[in-house]
């Protein structure tokens, strides 16, 4: 498996490039995982433990900082992470009417938050900071606010609606 | 030193403000498109683009500062200066963006200078008009002016719309006013003035009693004297001393330090800038959540031309002194924005707060001398200065000087970001700036609020009772509330006042960092309980529980998180009793938001007695007669709610 051993040996050469940049130094460990995690939407194991013996400090500490932050993920998303936000604002203005709906929408659950084509990531987390938009969903880095059930399903019509030209193309 | 070093290109600010004034008096009309996280989710992109394309397309001039140039700092330099020399073009527009303007429910909004016209709500589609006639002629578009929910008034200057005209914006001056990625603009008015002062003029002790003396309080949520914290750090002798900004805003339902970040990223590095002279520190960071991705990329943008004006680096001002910035991302953690949490996760370890003391002042950041102060404790120095601290005294109340943010959000008409002198009551805010509360159909309702959140997941409730309190640190403290880092979240009639305890208790437990027994497991615990409450299961014993268990995770947590982590249901326990107990005892939810709890019951009067109710009722749970209103066997009801689908004339009810 030539192919397997090529990607694999890129695979580390960002990772040596990221650490470089940090001069492999311990302190540097989260912006380290920060820019692993944008270059490969999450964690690989094996590149914790890599980034553990380059920086001479245990696997451990590296898997404690990973799992403590929840900004970083050790399993692979969907192309599209969409977060609806539950922080005050958006909780009165019934944010949890949008979460059932794409729970509903996605066929995902508490438990499963990745759809099985790998398309979706569903997630809840507290407060984007757009209150004034309440209930507010935010899709990768894009904002919607003022959500209603209605809204929900068509934008996540337009996102299918998009992915199917794409592969149509 | 070098000799290069030294003579590198020092900004001379009078210039620079007297070169973009002079160019400004060759614009006929400054258009600025509010580029706020809230406006931007609107559209606001478009709009500007929009602008851009009829602008040209109507043969008219205008020049653009277009955010993702990055080398527009210089070209953009020789442009003021070229249009500050040509003084007869005079049909120039200038197109900017802007960072949030506060009002984002009106969202996205479209200011024209010098006339303060305000469009709100602006669509693509309006924007040949204001082109047309704005641009052109002068008018205005009537329809797209705020209007006044009373007395249906359109309000043409904005700062007479009573949201803007009960403010009194000082630190927020120039948000959402000012070119944010223009550092000139920051410069023209008044920017880094106050910088140059502290660096060039003033020793640190005397920034530190100016600062003092303000009675400037922190303002990320413990209301500690900032010059006070100051001075214990200048006093430590150190080689190296850290100033730290904290932009982490984790409390849910806040969201000022993210507009002060984004709207005006200058004001906060000059803050920092005069603490580091008063402590003698060399290095800054700020801090930032992760979420603020904008936040993040408007700051280094600043830095970096702060860097290329001398304001920032080896030799700032030209004064031989260095102090340089850099921005850290959070990654995702609550208890980070505690002061100890921030710097080990800093340092590259998990966010854990550690025993204080040794308090920062004494071992901070990598065991160096540390001031960590809140964005808008930062932002707000230099206006201090540039007031005097004499002046700024004069606002606000005995015990808190100045002026607050709140982010104002939930049921209430006009949601955004505030800025108020303490001593300012609920009546003026949610009333009159607010501009009264919303029921759940959008119906607005006065001041007839259920309950006001302020200070989030440490703090409390205030009801109706507390309209005429004046709001400041210590009048909040005495009703079981707190300022906090200032979320307002205005609640209706038909909020359950269980479950915003609920949902703040969700949030502690789920962001206690784990290191303390009682912290972790007493709100695990509490939140169970709280379950019960919600679900039916609780008697009176649960509600003396909740209490005693209140009162042990208060005492005998480690840091603030834990130790604050009780104040929600506390203070909702104190102001809503009969809401519990009506839950506990008489097992209803008086709101009816609760699922478990919910009856069904057929209004008499609406009833037809047709009896497809009980024909659908799976456990015969109805029971009626022709003629004769139709009735609910609680016992029996197993809650299926077939029988609201049933019923044409909407008789059945649930609650
Ligand atoms: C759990 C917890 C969370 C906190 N979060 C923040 C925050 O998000 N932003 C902030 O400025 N201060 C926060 N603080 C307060 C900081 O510990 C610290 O007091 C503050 O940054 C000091 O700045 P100031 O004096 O300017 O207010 C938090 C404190 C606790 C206990
Ligand atoms: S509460 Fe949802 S954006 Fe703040």
């Amino acid at each position: 498996m030539g192919n397997d051993r090529n990607t694999f040996s890129i695979k580390f050469d960002k990772v040596c490039e990221v650490l470089d940049k940090h001069e492999c130094s311990p302190n540097k460990l989260i912006a380290i995982l920060q820019e692993i995690q944008e270059e490969y939407k999450y964690l690989p194991e094996d590149i914790m433990t890599y980034i553990a013996t380059a920086l001479g400090i245990s696997p451990g500490v590296v898997f404690g900082v990973a799992t403590f932050y929840s900004h970083f993920a050790l399993e692979p998303k969907g192309k599209y992470v969409i977060k609806v936000c539950d922080g005050t604002a958006c909780h009165v203005r019934k944010s949890k009417d949008i979460l059932q709906t794409l729970e509903k929408e996605l066929g995902l659950s508490g438990k499963k938050k990745t759809s099985d084509d790998m398309l979706f990531t569903l997630e809840t987390v507290a407060c984007l900071g757009a209150c004034g938009l309440a209930p507010v969903v935010v899709v990768n880095d894009e904002v919607h606010g003022s959500m209603t059930k209605e809204k929900t399903i068509e934008l996540i019509s337009r996102i299918r609606e998009q992915e199917r030209q794409e592969m149509n193309k | 030193m070098n000799a290069s070093m030294l003579t590198k290109q020092i900004i001379d600010l009078e210039k620079t403000r007297e070169n973009y004034n002079k160019a400004c008096t060759a614009y006929k009309m400054r258009i600025v498109i509010c580029a706020g996280t809230g406006c931007m989710a609107n559209g606001a992109m478009s709009i500007y683009n929009k602008f851009r394309e009829v602008i040209a397309e109507r043969g008219l001039k205008a020049d653009v500062v277009l955010e993702k140039e990055e080398h527009h700092h210089v070209a953009h330099n020789d442009k003021h200066a070229a249009a500050g020399e040509s003084q007869t073009v005079n049909n120039n527009f200038l197109l900017v963006q802007s960072g949030c303007q506060g009002f984002c429910q009106m969202g996205p909004l479209v200011t024209i200078y010098p006339q303060n016209i305000l469009y709100t709500k602006v669509k693509v589609s309006d924007v040949e008009e204001i082109v047309d006639r704005t641009l052109q002629k002068g008018e205005s578009v009537d329809r797209l002016l705020y209007e006044c929910h009373d007395t249906k008034h359109h309000v043409k200057d904005m700062n007479k719309i009573p949201f803007y005209e009960r403010q009194k914006r000082i630190m927020l001056k120039l948000c959402g006013h000012i070119n944010v990625n223009d550092v000139d603009e920051y410069i023209a008015n008044g920017g880094y003035f106050m910088a140059r002062k502290a660096v060039l003029e003033m020793t640190a002790e005397q920034i530190c009693k100016e600062i003092l003396d303000s009675g400037l309080r922190g303002r990320g949520g413990g209301g500690f004297p900032t010059g006070r914290k100051w001075e214990l750090t200048r006093i430590n002798e150190s080689d190296t001393k850290y100033i730290i900004c904290n932009g982490d805003e984790g409390d849910p339902g806040a969201f000022m330090d993210r507009c002060v970040m984004e709207g005006n990223p200058h004001s906060v590095l000059e803050g920092m800038i005069i603490a580091a002279m008063a402590v003698n520190a060399s290095i800054g960071m700020v801090y930032v959540r992760t979420e603020y991705p904008l936040a993040v990329q408007r700051l280094k943008k600043a830095i970096k031309s702060a860097r290329e004006n001398g304001i920032l680096g080896e030799n700032i001002f030209g004064s031989g002194k260095k102090f340089d910035i850099e921005v850290i991302e959070g990654a995702g953690a609550f208890v980070c924005g505690e002061e100890t949490a921030l710097i080990a996760s800093i340092e590259g370890h998990r966010g854990m707060p550690t025993m204080k003391p040794p308090f920062p002042a004494e071992k901070g950041l990598f065991g160096k001398p540390t001031v960590i102060n809140n964005v808008e404790t930062l932002a707000t120095i230099p206006v201090i200065l540039e007031m005097g601290a004499a002046k700024y005294r004069e606002l606000g109340t005995e015990t808190s000087k100045g002026t607050k943010t709140f982010a104002l959000t939930g049921h209430v008409a006009n949601t955004g970001l505030i800025e108020v002198p303490f001593g300012t009551t609920l009546r003026e805010i949610v009333g009159d700036i607010g501009g009264g509360v919303l029921d759940d159909e959008g119906n607005n309702c006065g001041v007839d609020f259920k309950a006001v959140q302020i200070g989030g997941p440490s703090g409390g409730c205030l009801t109706k009772e507390h309209l005429d309190l004046p709001l400041d640190y210590d009048n909040l403290r005495n009703v079981g509330a707190m300022v906090g880092s200032g979320g307002l979240v205005v609640m209706n009639q038909n909020t359950c006042m269980i479950q915003i305890a609920r949902f703040f208790m969700q949030f502690t437990q789920n962001e206690s960092c784990g290191k303390c027994v009682v912290c972790r497991e007493g709100t695990r615990q509490m939140l169970a309980l709280l379950d019960e409450i919600i679900e039916g299961r609780a008697d009176a014993q649960t509600l003396e529980l909740l209490e005693e268990l209140a009162e042990t995770v208060r005492i005998g947590s480690l840091c603030g998180l834990g130790k604050t982590a009780p104040n929600p249901v506390l203070s909702t326990l104190e102001y809503f009793r009969d809401e519990y107990n009506a839950h506990v005892f008489d097992k209803r939810c008086p709101t009816g938001n609760c699922e478990a709890l919910k009856t069904y019951r057929i209004i008499a009067e609406k009833c037809k007695a047709c009896g497809l109710c009980a024909k659908k009722c799976p456990v015969e749970a109805i029971e009626g007669a022709k003629g004769v209103p139709y009735v609910i066997d609680a016992e029996k009801c197993i809650k299926c709610g077939a029988c609201i689908n049933a019923c044409r004339f909407n008789a059945v009810v649930k609650g």
